[in-house]
């Protein structure tokens, strides 16, 4: 009887178990096939291009993968015959190498890898299917058939430097910065070209959380600078978390990845954003004509991928003209990611690390691992 | 350091070290039972998401707060059924119910990403006490989850040690049979305490998505439901020791950064490390015999009850 009666409530457990389970597997298990709502009805002979994207973290993120997918969409919507598949929160190393072969063997036509761990399973798959095309997200490596894409941040990073230096009352910044790796340390001496361009007395506070997404931890840390006197928290962090101390605080703040005034409407001055969606469009419609070649995309706020999101309305008038002459310039080509790293550049013990009139190389930028002057904290020994 | 500084850290430490406390709270309550509930982190992201959108639609972070509070009990329901009427290893359970619990606050909350919400809760002063010097403004400016925290750990401390149930709980704890032999519903206190403590890790969730970040991010409680887990060791399961390990948790992060904000250079890994090693160094002499004893690990944790019936 006692047996029964306990089968019985098993049996029911399973099936509601199981019932949850399948009902939430596509959005983690599965990918998920989404074509665009409005098709435009291709001529019958034409197939379409299957493109996968392969991502690090959840949509749910809301910062690295989400912009990822915001740009998957873009590419959905604006290029016809593209039909889109993604893939969540695949780790990087071996998992990803299996991941990405089992969709070269489906029969994808294009696989985007969007994190730098996937560089070498994306090579390694590569060479075992020269007829697919793949472009992966912020690596070093190439092949015939694989090409790598990333952006210039640290453009809309010296912008918004520009007006965290003129916003400054107390003459001290706060940026709240996730790992002390290259990407994090370059933005860091970007922004803070950017402030002390117009405000060379301002010093810029840094400290480590050590987490990509931590909320929580992010906004401690911001609340760290906020009581040693930083009256401004810009981040190199994924959540808004930093900027909601910001606002909690009544203080300023800069956000990063994408236009976090919705967190903080009355804190965040702008944010360098990403847009991946301009960069998709124009490698797949390359593809779909047949003009692409293997290439290193290093893309500027001139080209779109990257930008600043739009200047807050409590941003006075001047500071606002100053960032737009700026961007102007940009724009036009008149100032890059170059001419941002050129000499003098000095580090932070004072000595001069680029000398007047040089201009530092791609390579160095994108391995810096020092900081300028003007920074105030420490790139811990790896 | 001035005074200021150790105010705002100290006040910062509180803050950090609530949803741990609040978590540490509710698996205190499932083991002292004899349910160890490794579902917690589960639990907790399902409260945050719940209690998240709920306050999303009423812009009331009080209903939001009594929603996480059921959907972590919901969730512990599960957790429940699987251990005391199942008699299922509660390892394993635990683990799938975390699984469980990540999965569909992230499937779930695709909807919400990025939502800003209208009303969440912040920090009152508490009029005259915040003007006591020094512990005013670290122990009453503070939202009204950490006020509630407050009252949670006196509360439960009388209920385990100087209550009725409280003895019963501990009793199942110790030793089922002998509870059941006194007439002690076994099963029906497993359950209750279970859902309790869901509904505290589900509460630990909503202080995170509506009073110290309000957001939805997926899987934003960041690993903190294994911390809790590892700080009712620490706490010799006992409310106010478990203050005490939240806080010391809380107070790491909170020196760390105002150090690194100042310009030290700080050994980030080693400080986030201690805490852990404090929960180590217990958890060996916890797992002495005698110690056990001592400090109270409850004897029945982890083992299944069956009443021994005719069959």
């Amino acid at each position: 009887m006692v047996i029964k009666k306990r089968i019985l409530f098993l049996t029911v457990l399973f099936v509601l178990l199981a019932f949850a389970v399948t009902s939430c597997a596509p959005a983690t298990q599965t990918p998920t096939t989404t074509s665009p709502t409005q098709t435009v009805t291709p001529t019958p002979t034409e197939k379409k291009l299957k493109v996968v994207f392969i991502y690090v973290g959840p949509i749910g993120d809301g910062g690295w993968t989400y912009e990822h997918d915001q740009g998957r969409k873009m590419l959905e919507q604006e290029v016809p015959g593209v039909e889109t598949t993604y893939v969540e929160s695949v780790p990087e190393g071996a998992d990803a190498t299996k991941v990405i072969r089992d969709f070269a063997q489906k029969g994808y036509d294009v696989i985007i890898t969007t994190s730098f761990g996937y560089m070498d399973p994306t090579i390694e798959v590569a060479k075992d299917f020269p007829n697919i095309i793949f472009l992966h997200c912020s690596g070093y490596k190439t092949a015939p058939n694989v090409g790598t894409y990333f952006g210039k941040i640290e453009e809309p990073r010296y912008l918004s430097g520009l007006v965290a230096g003129k916003m400054t009352k107390s003459n001290l910044i706060g940026y709240v910065a996730a790992y002390p790796i290259p990407e994090v340390i370059r933005g860091i001496n970007a922004f803070t070209l950017g402030v002390r361009a117009v405000n060379p007395d301002a010093e810029v506070r840094v400290v480590w959380t050590n987490t990509w997404y931590d909320p929580a931890k992010e906004r401690q840390a911001a609340e760290g600078l906020l009581d040693v006197g930083c009256d401004i928290i810009a981040q190199h962090q994924d959540t808004p978390g930093p900027q909601q101390a910001a606002e909690a605080r009544g203080v300023y703040g800069i956000g990063y990845d994408s236009d976090m005034s919705k967190f903080a409407p009355k804190a965040v001055l702008t944010s360098p954003i990403w847009k991946w969606g301009v960069y998709y469009v124009d490698a797949i419609k390359r593809i779909k004509a047949g003009t692409w070649k293997t290439e290193q995309y290093w893309g500027g706020m001139k080209d779109g991928i990257v930008d600043l999101a739009p200047l807050a309305s409590f941003v006075p008038d001047d500071v606002k003209k100053l960032v737009e002459d700026k961007k102007k310039e940009i724009m036009g080509g008149k100032f890059g990611i170059f001419d941002i790293f050129s000499g003098p550049l000095k580090d932070q013990s004072g000595q001069i690390r680029v000398e007047e009139g040089k201009k530092m190389t791609a390579d160095e930028i994108l391995n810096m691992k020092w900081f300028v002057e003007g920074v105030v904290g420490e790139i811990p020994p790896e | 350091m001035n005074l200021d500084i150790v105010i705002a850290t100290l006040s910062a430490t509180i803050k950090a070290g609530t949803p741990l406390l609040l978590a540490t709270l509710g698996e205190i309550m499932a083991e002292r039972a004899g349910i160890l509930n490794l579902g917690l982190e589960g639990m907790m992201l399902v409260g945050a998401l719940s209690g998240f959108i709920v306050c999303f639609l009423t812009s009331n972070p009080w209903v939001g707060l009594l929603v996480a509070l059921a959907s972590g009990a919901i969730i512990a329901l599960i957790h429940a059924a699987l251990t005391v009427t199942l008699r299922a290893n509660q390892v394993v359970s635990g683990l799938a119910v975390t699984l469980f619990g990540t999965g569909l606050s992230g499937f779930l909350g695709k909807m919400v990403i990025g939502v800003p919400i209208p009303n969440y809760f912040t920090p009152i002063a508490i009029p005259g006490l915040v003007n006591i010097p020094f512990l005013g403004p670290i122990l009453f400016r503070q939202d009204p989850l950490v006020y509630l925290s407050y009252l949670l750990v006196p509360l439960l401390a009388f209920w385990i040690y100087r209550t009725r149930p409280g003895l019963h709980l501990r009793a199942v704890g110790e030793n089922p049979a002998a509870a059941d032999a006194l007439g002690v519903n076994v099963y029906g206190v497993r359950y209750l305490y279970t859902l309790i403590g869901g509904a505290l890790a589900g509460m630990a969730g909503a202080y995170l998505s509506l009073a110290y970040t309000p957001v939805w991010i997926e899987n934003m409680t960041a690993g903190r439901g294994w911390i809790a887990i590892a700080l009712v060791i620490f706490a010799t399961w006992d409310p106010f020791k478990a203050l005490l390990g939240s806080y010391l948790f809380g107070l790491v992060d909170a020196v760390q950064f105002r150090l690194q904000a100042v310009g030290v250079a700080v050994p980030s890994f080693f400080l986030n490390m201690t805490p852990y090693l404090a929960t180590i160094i217990v958890l060996i002499f916890a797992t002495t015999e005698t110690a056990r004893r001592r400090i109270g690990a409850p004897a029945a944790l982890g083992l299944p009850y069956e009443r021994e019936e005719k069959s």
